[in-house]
């Protein structure tokens, strides 16, 4: 087993409920949670990896491969809609190209200065126009 | 004239970083000026705001920077902030800090009667701390606006090794932001609510569980455990973080995911309250609830019931968000009327056109025409006109919206996000969506829409919860309220 992922197992040692925060962790570490990664927690927690796999393919938030680029998180839910962000849908998926990928997301809690998104460090940007949009996907690396 | 030795007070909430707080920041800092991170205000529309010596400079951008301190603001300066009309008129018991003090900094809470409900429980013990929160009537600010007196009594009724606190920080419905701006804002509030939950139980644990959505939030509500663990103790906290499931936000389904399960909706009973996190007894409270608790034990029951109407007791903190000119936090107390929030508090829509639809209580919650303004914000009211308070986001559209995308929206969202435990919600929201597909093109429209409306019976009805349970509300109002939406004709044009 890698060293970190042996770390990130032994620090959860004497938690309740340990899986979602390993999941998080290995996810934060590695970039995705992999077939080998799901293995190894199945074993360190001695549960199933059917259990694991279950947990993984559930949350929205885990992948089991590598994002392989800069994904901006763009919120589609109502009070961004009634702001208009359906409208930079379009302009923002062709600035983005092969190079960002634009996940919806359902809510950043930005709801009274939307159009809102978040980009892969957790900065978020709020009041967007398909300027600042796209200005915002140039950006991202 | 520049000045110099002045203190600017900024908000670091996540809204206020949003819109550009850390440039403004640091604009001022490069002008000599010295930067105070606090709390917002919760005047969304005026961020990034400025405070120097009570008055108000917003929305700003570095380059306004030089102009407010040489004193030649002009439009941003919006004067002093505490005698702004949106501030004046709200009751601010949750929010009472907001905007005046530095969210990590113990001194600032302490100064400002933190900790003084903690005391007063520690003082009058378990029995009258759950007879207090009981007789206040305040309800559970998650939604379902159940007594929390009651849960809490429940709970110290029981007998086990051990009992947990937790707190439902899964804000997931759009349009609300009060919790995060709580967490963000005023995180020992909340701590020092779990703790009083933890003492009136005997629950020794606590845990926070938050959306990954929020990473400021978990980021400050760590921090403040930290910084307040030997004031709580014996009672231990810790925060956990969601992994982008809206469901989780339901209580039974947080528990689970909160153990390591998939975020899959328990079949009630057994209840929370005898059979919770890992077996045990457990309280489990949205944010708002556990933030007004330390208030009510510090000024008293009767303090805090004596605002609101009928059952609804207290003050809620209110959502203003979506296209509203004056987007924010409005806590006040229960009754005013959905057009004094939208219309006079609100300044009615961004855009300036004429207001079409409110949603009010996130995704789940029901579309309300301007023919409904007069509806006040209470919780028996809104379930008389089928629709809900929830967790009192009120989301605003103009008369560009069109109502059958957002019907549709509805059954999309119930789609991506059901935990797929009951069959009226897994297969219903996909069935919704499709036939509202059909109702759009033109195929046999007036069949399929009324078959939408058979649906929306069998998933109200059939559904374990509020997830497949609600989303016929916002579904039904639409087709309801807006019929012309869902006519073809439209449609046709469009295409033409």
């Amino acid at each position: 087993m890698s060293e970190a992922l042996e770390d990130i197992l032994k620090r959860h040692e004497l938690c309740e409920g340990p899986l979602l925060p390993i999941l998080h962790d290995v996810q934060n570490t590695f970039g995705y949670v992999s077939d080998y990664h799901m293995r190894m927690i199945a074993a360190g927690l001695n549960i199933t990896r059917a259990e694991v796999w279950g947990v993984v393919s559930f949350y929205h938030d885990f992948r089991t491969e590598p994002a392989g680029k800069p994904v901006l998180k763009l919120c589609r839910a109502e009070a961004c809609k009634a702001r208009g962000v359906e409208a930079l849908v379009e302009g923002a998926e062709k600035a983005a190209g092969s190079r960002v990928r634009i996940e919806p997301v359902y809510c950043l809690g930005l709801c009274s200065g939307g159009p809102a998104a978040m980009t892969p460090q957790g900065d978020v940007h709020a009041r967007l126009d398909s300027e600042k949009l796209n200005q915002l996907i140039g950006s991202l690396s | 004239m520049t000045r110099t030795n002045i203190t600017v007070r900024l908000s670091d909430d996540a809204l206020a970083l949003a819109c550009g707080a850390d440039a403004v920041a640091a604009a001022f800092e490069a002008h000599g000026a010295k930067v105070e991170r606090v709390s917002s205000w919760g005047m969304h529309w005026l961020e990034p705001l400025a405070e120097i010596d009570g008055r108000g400079y917003g929305p700003l951008s570095p380059q306004d920077v030089s102009a407010v301190l040489g004193g030649k603001a002009g439009v941003l300066d919006i004067g002093m902030i505490a005698d702004h009309p949106f501030l004046k008129a709200q009751t601010r018991l949750t929010f009472a800090r907001a905007g005046k003090t530095r969210p990590l900094n113990l001194d600032d809470y302490a100064a400002t009667d933190g900790w003084k409900g903690l005391e007063a429980a520690r003082k009058s013990g378990p029995d009258k701390t759950i007879e207090t929160v009981l007789d206040s009537g305040l309800r559970g600010r998650g939604g379902a606006g159940f007594p929390a007196g009651i849960k809490w009594r429940t709970v110290a009724d029981t007998s086990a090794d051990q009992k947990y606190i937790v707190c439902n920080a899964d804000e997931g419905d759009s349009a609300t932001f009060a919790d995060r701006m709580v967490m963000e804002g005023d995180p020992y509030m909340l701590i020092e609510g779990m703790a009083i939950a933890g003492l009136a139980v005997g629950a020794s644990k606590g845990y926070v569980y938050i959306r990954s959505e929020y990473p400021h939030a978990i980021a400050k509500v760590r921090a403040a455990i930290d910084r307040a663990a030997a004031i709580i103790a014996p009672f231990e906290l810790e925060v956990r973080v969601g992994a982008g499931s809206y469901v989780c936000g339901e209580e039974t389904a947080l528990l689970n995911s909160l153990e390591g399960k998939r975020g899959v909706v328990r079949a009630k009973p057994p209840l929370p309250a005898h059979e919770g996190l890992f077996g045990k007894p457990t309280v489990i409270n949205n944010v708002l609830t556990l933030a007004a608790i330390p208030w009510i034990m510090m000024h008293g029951a009767k303090a805090y019931a004596d605002f609101g109407m009928g059952r609804s007791r207290g003050t809620m903190p209110i959502q203003l968000a979506g296209n509203i000119r004056h987007g924010g936090l409005y806590e006040t107390a229960f009754g005013i009327t959905l057009g004094e929030l939208v219309n006079d508090i609100g300044g009615g829509t961004a855009t300036g056109r004429p207001v079409k639809a409110v949603q009010v209580g996130g995704p789940l919650g029901a579309y309300l025409p301007p023919e409904q303004f007069d509806i006040p914000f209470d919780y028996e009211a809104f379930t008389a006109k089928q629709a809900l308070i929830g967790h009192a986001g009120i989301t605003v559209f103009d008369d560009t919206a069109d109502m059958s995308a957002m019907a549709r929206f509805a059954f999309e969202f119930c789609e991506v996000e059901s935990c797929g435990k009951c069959t009226p919600c897994r297969i219903g929201a996909t069935r919704g969506r499709e036939t509202l597909d059909k109702v759009a093109q033109g195929k046999d429209a007036a069949a399929n829409l009324s078959l939408v409306l058979d649906l929306c019976e069998t998933m109200e009805f059939g559904s374990l919860c509020a997830m497949g349970g609600f989303t016929p509300y916002p579904a039904r109002s639409a087709i309801r309220h807006w019929p012309e939406d869902f006519t073809t004709s439209k449609v046709k044009e469009a295409a033409e």
